[in-house]
């Protein structure tokens, strides 16, 4: 047995020996997110000792690593092949692992146009309370056999056991990108990044701030030629443009670094903007709507829903549920899973759903 | 999870062809008949035989009745009632499946969804259509071309397979390579499970709160929820599109030639291949043009602006020629590019021209080991003197031999049944699975003995009951039950080949 085989071996004595004794396990990789979801209490469970890239052909477009892999890892191998990971998982200040990514399920500026993190989940292995590890989905693209319960543990916190493996979708570096810049207001940048979206553009990312619309082209050279002429707006450094994309993407732009209380509401692109809810952020063509603001919950979530979508509170400002509420009859699935795949509530309890 | 305690709940009509006891079909009719007009519930013999098979046809069995609600209020008093008197329910689209998903249960209530077949809005500025689950997949792109819209997952089957239907199946097409799978097409989804709950999933947003339940009900093949209405992404249409045609003189080669425009960084919007027997096939049908003097034929499509498509037809016309392509051939029409894919689109019905039956395969694996597969399934041809043509989604791998057989004869679809069974072991030793596309259905039920362990399928049913207490949406689909793959291990081993196929792996 080499070393990784024993990482799992370990890893896998940890839930044994949890699940008999009914213990909590707080899992955790670099730790980058551990300000997001609910509260949870638990026994550290660090997944980062089961680690390393175990299978990456270029050529069929899927990586699959081990859950304590590091981002970078993933990411500069990628790059030495011209991929890279297309839903642009944030990193905030650290450098994450894939299982976190995987069990977070939080996707970057590109996420509009090319999908996000369960989108690009082929196949994952989970570690259950019972010690066995399962392998969902596969290395393929094209896969529908079974449940996909590999895209169901993308995002679910943890709370159903111990990702282990993913293999994910990997796609080809564009081949030039751009970024142009608009002064304009919030209401006519929600107006065209929807009528752009609209138009056979090759748009990769949006986002809004402070007057500025940021618009980001990617593809073929003549492609992003034919776009600039439609479009017009301010051409920028390639420099300044990435820093401030990677600024959206990891959380590292002044908006961020700035805000108390930080909501994050997803809603209809079309939505108009929240008035009242203090500075905002607008991202995916305004499907994602950052607010710094001290309002109270019941009314940043009472403007979500009003405006067809939900909020969750990201962090800072008082204590309390962070994930919007869930309809009853979609609450009572939940249960029913969980109490199926971790009858103890050994993983991760709380994390995802406050008595999960 | 240990299976056995799934195996006990499985109810004992799972193997959908146990006839109802004396008397149950009137008084389950008249159950029906006090909630639906007279019209909307089928129970005469004649009315049932429509539905006794999907388009996997060698697998039937005439339902005990059919409902046709029209409204989700008696499309929820239908599944009530059938809760309360513990009548499965399977649920039905246009009945194209290809895994007989769609088959009735003998003693079960056939619940088509064909009335409800409105596009409930399209939605230009915001890039969405709602539509009921009947809308056929093809309706929906016509409405969205007056705002310069389409709706991207086009399985070939698409003028007559419904949006329920796909999503059930997580169908994809000629286009998913660069597009994605109907999974990835899908915003949100409204539905009813068999306890009569409203399952709202997903929406008009790009993410919703909670486990990512969405994913999960796509491509669920009807065992967890009716689903009653879809929320849709909808495309800017592209400029335009064109197709390299090439031809090469053997698979292996076109096989890597697959490989090398994947690693060139191109992601071409389509990238399909068939082999000599299956152009052969279509030609005389579609009169596509195909040179039929080649091993394989290779249809690349490019889509974009003008200028960008130029480049990339040009980069991918350097990769086949260097990959040894024999002949190409650019579409210089759209009416040229149409007419390329058009043998590819026609397949199937070829397939049925030419032979009285054919099985359509449905396994994934690796591009790189295309060429391997093929020339094993030459050497299966000869095993089960069968003839076996080709067609594959080959940049994604997703392989369709069509196996050709006529069910007339003695022993030949065993034959084509157990040729259909050792390709898509193939298709999982090499890493890959035993559907793309076509779901598991009651077709695939002994291979998903071989793909997956006695835990990974309790995990299934764990997924399955959580929707689906009772277990009666579409049972007897999808999963096997422990006893059923125990049984499979024994013919296995007595045909020498797998031992101990439901050992854990772990
Ligand atoms: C010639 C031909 C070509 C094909 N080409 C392709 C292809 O390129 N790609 C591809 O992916 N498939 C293809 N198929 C397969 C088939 O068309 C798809 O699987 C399609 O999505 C089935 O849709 P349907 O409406 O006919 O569903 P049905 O056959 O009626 O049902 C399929 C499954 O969906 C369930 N279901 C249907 N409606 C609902 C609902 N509202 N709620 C819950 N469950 C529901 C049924 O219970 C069943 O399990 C092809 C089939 C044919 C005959």
């Amino acid at each position: 047995m080499d070393r990784m085989d024993s990482a799992l071996q370990n890893l896998r004595g940890r839930v044994i020996e949890a699940n008999a004794a009914k213990t909590p396990l707080r899992l955790r990789g670099a730790g980058s997110k551990d300000f997001y979801g609910e509260r949870c209490d638990g026994t550290l469970l660090d997944m980062r000792g089961y680690r390393g890239v175990v299978d990456y052909e270029p050529s069929e477009l899927v990586i699959t690593a081990r859950c304590g892999t590091s981002l970078s890892e993933v990411e500069s191998l990628l790059a030495r092949h011209q991929q890279f990971l297309a839903f642009e998982p944030p990193a905030f200040a650290a450098d994450p692992t894939i299982g976190g990514i995987i069990a977070c399920g939080l996707s970057g500026p590109r996420r509009c146009q090319a999908g996000a993190a369960r989108d690009f989940v082929l196949g994952a292995a989970l570690l259950c309370a019972d010690g066995q590890l399962l392998h969902f989905g596969g290395k393929v693209i094209k896969n529908v056999a079974g449940f996909d319960v590999a895209r169901l543990l993308c995002g679910s916190l943890g709370i159903l056991g111990a990702i282990t493996e993913v293999s994910l979708k990997v796609l080809p570096l564009p081949r030039a990108e751009q970024t142009l810049r608009f002064e304009m207001t919030a209401d006519a940048a929600l107006e065209s990044f929807n009528r752009w979206a609209g138009q056979p553009l090759p748009i990769s990312a949006t986002g809004w701030c402070n007057g500025q619309a940021w618009l980001r082209l990617s593809g073929a050279p003549s492609a992003l030629r034919a776009a600039r002429t439609r479009l017009g707006g301010e051409l920028l450094d390639a420099a300044p443009a990435d820093e401030w994309w990677r600024g959206l993407r990891h959380q590292t732009h002044a908006f961020f670094r700035e805000a108390h209380t930080l909501w994050r509401l997803s809603l209809p692109s079309t939505a108009a903007p929240l008035a009242g809810a203090g500075p905002q952020l607008i991202e995916w063509g305004g499907a994602l709507r950052w607010c710094a603001s001290d309002l109270p919950a019941a009314e940043l979530r009472g403007l979500a829903t009003a405006a067809g979508g939900t909020a969750l509170h990201w962090r800072g400002g008082e204590a309390g549920q962070r994930f919007h509420p869930l309809a009853p009859t979609l609450l009572a699935i939940h249960r029913r899973l969980k109490a199926r795949f971790d009858p103890h509530r050994i993983f991760n309890p709380g994390r995802l759903i406050a008595d999960l | 999870m240990p299976q056995a305690e799934f195996d006990a709940d499985e109810p004992r009509w799972s193997e959908c062809a146990e006839a109802p006891a004396a008397g149950r079909r009137l008084a389950v009719a008249q159950a029906l008949r006090a909630l639906l007009p007279a019209d909307c519930v089928l129970s005469g013999d004649n009315e049932l035989r429509p539905y006794e098979c999907d388009g996997l046809s060698v697998f039937r069995q005439q339902p005990m009745l059919v409902a046709l609600p029209r409204t989700e209020t008696e499309l929820r008093a239908v599944l009530l009632e059938c809760r309360q008197l513990g009548v499965p329910v399977v649920a039905r689209g246009a009945g194209t499946g290809l895994s007989g998903g769609a088959m009735p249960h003998a003693s079960g209530v056939l619940l088509s969804l064909a009335r409800f077949d409105r596009i409930l809005e399209i939605n230009a500025p915001a890039r969405i259509a709602r539509v009921q689950p009947g809308v056929r997949n093809l309706a929906v792109s016509e409405a969205a071309a007056a705002h310069g819209l389409f709706y991207a997952p086009d399985p070939s089957s698409q003028i007559a397979c419904s949006i329920g239907g796909n999503v059930a199946e997580n169908s994809g097409g000629v286009h998913c390579l660069k597009y994605g799978l109907t999974l990835h097409n899908v915003l949100g989804l409204r539905g009813y499970t068999i306890d009569g709950e409203l399952m709202e999933l997903g929406g008009r947003t790009l993410d919703a709160p909670g486990l990512d339940l969405l994913a999960l009900c796509v491509g669920s093949e009807g065992l967890l929820l009716v689903v009653t209405e879809v929320i849709l992404k909808l495309l800017p249409k592209p400029e335009l599109a064109q197709v390299v045609m090439a031809s090469f003189d053997d698979v292996g080669k076109a096989g890597e030639a697959v490989a090398a425009i994947i690693a060139a960084g191109i992601v071409p919007s389509g990238l399909e291949m068939m082999d000599r027997k299956a152009a052969a096939a279509v030609e005389p049908f579609v009169h596509a043009g195909y040179d039929l003097s080649a091993a394989a034929i290779l249809l690349a499509e490019s889509d974009g602006t003008p200028d960008e498509v130029r480049e990339e037809v040009a980069a991918m016309e350097r990769v086949l020629h260097a990959a040894g392509a024999t002949a190409i051939e650019v579409s210089r029409s759209e009416a040229e590019r149409l007419r390329f894919w058009s043998g590819r689109k026609n397949a199937f019905p070829a397939a049925g021209r030419i032979s009285p039956d054919y099985y359509c395969m449905d396994g994934t694996i690796p591009r790189k080991s295309l060429g391997q597969v093929l020339k094993a399934i030459e050497q299966m041809e000869h095993k089960y003197d069968l003839k076996c043509m080709n067609v594959f989604h080959a940049g994604d791998g997703n392989l369709h031999p069509l196996i050709l057989f006529d069910a007339n004869c003695e022993g030949a679809w065993e034959r084509a049944d157990r040729f259909g069974a050792d390709i898509l072991e193939l298709c999982v030793q090499l890493g890959g699975t035993i559907t793309g596309e076509h779901g598991v259905g009651v077709e695939k039920l002994n291979s998903m003995c071989v793909q997956f362990s006695p835990a990974e399928r309790a995990a299934f049913f764990a997924v399955k009951r959580a929707f689906d207490p009772p277990g009666l949406l579409n049972p007897g689909k999808a999963i096997p039950t422990l006893a059923r793959c125990a049984e499979y291990g024994r013919m296995h081993v007595r045909h020498g080949r797998l031992a101990h196929p439901d050992l854990p792996r772990f």
